[in-house]
């Protein structure tokens, strides 16, 4: 185990210094002074010549856009040769003109590491010996980085002055002075200022291209937008069974959200502030993926006439199904397992359902010579997301299991109806009756009910997908990612060599938040949550004989 | 510690090798899919699960940093502001038949000024013993005194 300790007496003053100054000119620090943690951000250091009133107008302009209290904190001379005499009463005189307390003065000899740094304190009572520990910090990355609260503290409204994190201040601080850093040295003015930016302002012409192309792309879209919701909202589909049909449709719900979405990005506000812009972020690059995934679906499957060998195969599944419960059907309605039964009610019930399928059957021949067009437009709708491909899917299961739904529904409400019939026998007889009528109806609506699981299943994996691809936050783990520093966690720190007498160095680098938060933090909003919430009472309700509604979503009410 | 993993080391390397055997007996393709995921799963384990060195940064005006660097190279760090520390603690816990000792961090809750909102502990997978936590108590305990004599901000308690 290795064990270093140092010994820091008195009070200690912190220097935040940003590692682009290391190799600057001699001239004077500007920063910001926080009083209440004994510390001292620099923002930048100004070379000579300059003339002092100009300094302090040009640092009271600042002041009054940016809200940050910038003023001169104190010295720099990086010196070349040996320590000039002259240079450093020069650098002590200038104290004298920008009154600061305490003035800081740093010093730097050739290309050493260490550097000398020192306080002057003109006005204190009792003169102590200030212990100074250096910071260092990438101005840059600082400046985009966007700190995060740990998840665990909820945001209490009383104690916030007091504890604001001293991190958060010397971050807010390096943000909000942006436009100090937007004069480089190319600048022809009366001051010359050195920070990350000084060797010329950074600018990227695709991105100012896409800035000029965003505002009438936006009207556009916005216009676009309204025309298609004032369509939607009409009175033409608003009768009864069109507006129903919307409401069960899966495909219906995830073009509506994402209509919203579209109606969030195209929006001509600027985002207020970080969740706002990361959610429309967010939105955007999830948009962009899930039509670039829509176009590959569809580029994949109408090759090599996918779409008629999917038309050819589907009729037989049909039949095949169809046969498969002809004959359940005829099992019960002879004597299945050697059970008797009531004969009367089995043929009704067993001819009912014949029936039925005996439809099912005849609709699916009549629609067969149609049904690779239907399926060939029905694939180019692919365009606008694979979400939407996966809805339609979705969608086209339920609609080709719906005859087995209605059995379903049946079987289950009169099973209901025995159970309430029984349980009120129960109460007046108390004893022990054997109904075989009760026997008949049971072993339908378990056979039923296992293929009725099957695809509740299926379509509560598909919905599954769609919320996870809707609500995963794209833009948000691609930064995470690629600019691991614009979503900091923290902040961590390292030491730096040491030698005595000198202060104590440290390098102050950014901690970027892990995964699972970013995940946390930045998730989009989805409309239902099926199955999560359900699994359990799905059990219930099918062993209970209540109904199961299969399109049910969070925001409708039970009946 | 070291003789204990030397022994488990042996006892795996004859099993696998008798399963080993097995395979390249039945199928090649499983084989390979065996040792394929073998290497993962190490691989999994090296970046994830083994510590190699644990280390404590404490400054007194800055605040604490706890870092653990893994096998792989990777090193997670936690970084607690001097302001959310209320003291650094040696605890006794009874696990089984012994009692251990571990060194933890009690961070200050905002509301009230005696309570103590979490407990974070140190040097969970190095595990020394009680005459480390002592030395390593006893350092940080003066460098945490300092701060309560040099008073720094307003409405310190």
């Amino acid at each position: 185990m290795v064990y270093r300790s140092s010994r820091i007496t008195a009070m200690v003053l912190k220097v935040f210094f940003p590692s682009c100054c290391s190799s600057a000119e001699s001239g004077i620090l500007i920063g910001r002074w926080i009083s209440e943690q004994n510390s001292a951000v620099i923002l930048a250091v100004v070379h000579f010549p300059f003339i002092p009133v100009q300094v302090k107008q040009y640092l009271s302009e600042v002041q009054q856009v940016t809200k940050v209290s910038v003023s001169v904190l104190g010295s720099w001379s990086n010196s070349k040769q040996e320590k000039e005499e002259s240079l450093s009463e020069f650098l002590e005189d200038l104290g004298t003109i920008f009154s600061h307390e305490p003035w800081i003065q740093i010093s730097k000899e050739g290309d050493s590491k260490f550097w000398s740094c020192s306080t002057l304190q003109k006005h204190s009572n009792n003169p102590k010996e200030e212990e100074i520990i250096l910071v260092y910090y990438d101005q840059r990355k600082v400046m985009l980085s966007h700190l995060h609260p740990p998840l665990a503290t909820a945001p209490s409204t009383d104690h916030k002055a007091d504890d604001a994190s001293k991190l958060s201040a010397v971050f807010d601080t390096v943000a909000k002075s942006k436009i100090l850093f937007m004069t480089d040295r190319y600048h022809d003015g009366p001051i010359k200022l050195t920070h990350w930016q000084s060797d010329g302002v950074e600018a990227s012409i695709i991105v100012e291209l896409m800035k000029q192309a965003s505002v009438p792309a936006c009207m556009l879209l916005t216009f676009l937008l309204s025309l298609i919701s004032g369509i939607c909202r009409s009175r033409v589909l608003k009768f009864w069974p069109l507006s129903f049909l919307w409401s069960k449709l899966s495909t219906c719900e995830q073009l509506g959200h994402r209509l919203q979405h579209l109606q969030v990005i195209s929006s001509n506000k600027k985002a207020q502030n970080q969740t706002q812009l990361m959610r429309k972020a967010n939105i955007f690059v999830s948009l962009l993926i899930d039509v670039a995934l829509g176009i590959l679906l569809m580029s994949w499957l109408y090759r090599k006439n996918r779409i008629g060998h999917l038309a050819d195969t589907l009729i037989p599944v049909a039949d095949h199904v169809a046969e498969e419960l002809q004959d359940l059907l005829q099992w019960l309605m002879g004597a299945p397992a050697g059970l008797k039964m009531n004969r009367a009610l089995d043929q009704v019930l067993g001819r009912f359902f014949l029936y039925h399928i005996h439809l099912w059957i005849s609709y699916i021949h009549l629609m067969s010579p149609f049904i690779e067009m239907i399926l060939w437009y029905v694939g180019l709708s692919a365009c606008l997301g694979l979400t939407v491909a996966l809805c339609i899917l979705s969608d086209i299961i339920a609609l080709l299991t719906f005859h087995i739904y209605c059995f379903y529904v049946y079987g289950a409400r009169l099973y209901c109806l025995k159970i309430y019939g029984l349980s009120s026998l129960w109460r007046l007889f108390r004893g022990k009756k054997w109904n075989v009528l009760r026997q008949r109806v049971d072993s339908c609506s378990y056979d039923l009910d296992q293929l009725r699981l099957l695809v509740v299943i299926v379509q509560g994996l598909i919905h599954l997908l769609v919320d996870l691809i809707d609500s995963l936050p794209l833009y948000s783990i691609i930064l995470r990612l690629c600019r691991s520093y614009r979503l900091a966690a923290g902040v961590k720190f390292r030491v730096l060599e040491q030698q005595d007498g000198k202060p104590l160095r440290l390098l102050m680098q950014i901690n970027p938040l892990s995964y699972g938060s970013v995940i946390q933090t930045y998730r989009l909003p989805t409309y239902s949550c099926y199955p999560k919430d359900s699994w359990t009472s799905l059990c219930k309700k099918l062993f209970l004989g209540e109904l199961i509604y299969p399109w049910k979503h969070k925001g409708e009410k039970q009946d | 510690m070291q003789f204990w993993s030397f022994r488990k080391c042996q006892l795996y390397f004859d099993s696998s090798s008798s399963v080993f055997a097995w395979l390249v007996l039945q199928n090649s393709m499983v084989l390979s899919a065996a040792i394929f995921i073998t290497l993962f799963g190490l691989i999994i384990y090296l970046h994830f699960v083994k510590v190699d060195q644990e280390s404590l940064l404490v400054i007194g005006s800055l605040g604490i940093q706890v870092t653990s660097s893994y096998a792989s190279g990777r090193e997670s760090t936690t970084f607690i502001e001097m302001g959310q520390v209320k003291d650094v603690v040696i605890n006794e816990a009874i696990h089984m038949q012994k009692v251990i000792y571990y060194l933890c961090i009690l961070l200050q809750d905002p509301g009230d000024p005696q309570g103590v909102s979490e407990v974070v502990p140190l040097f969970q997978s190095s595990k020394p013993r009680l005459d480390c936590l002592i030395e390593v108590y006893k350092s940080c305990q003066e460098i945490l005194e300092q701060r309560k004599t040099a008073p720094q901000s307003s409405g310190i308690k």
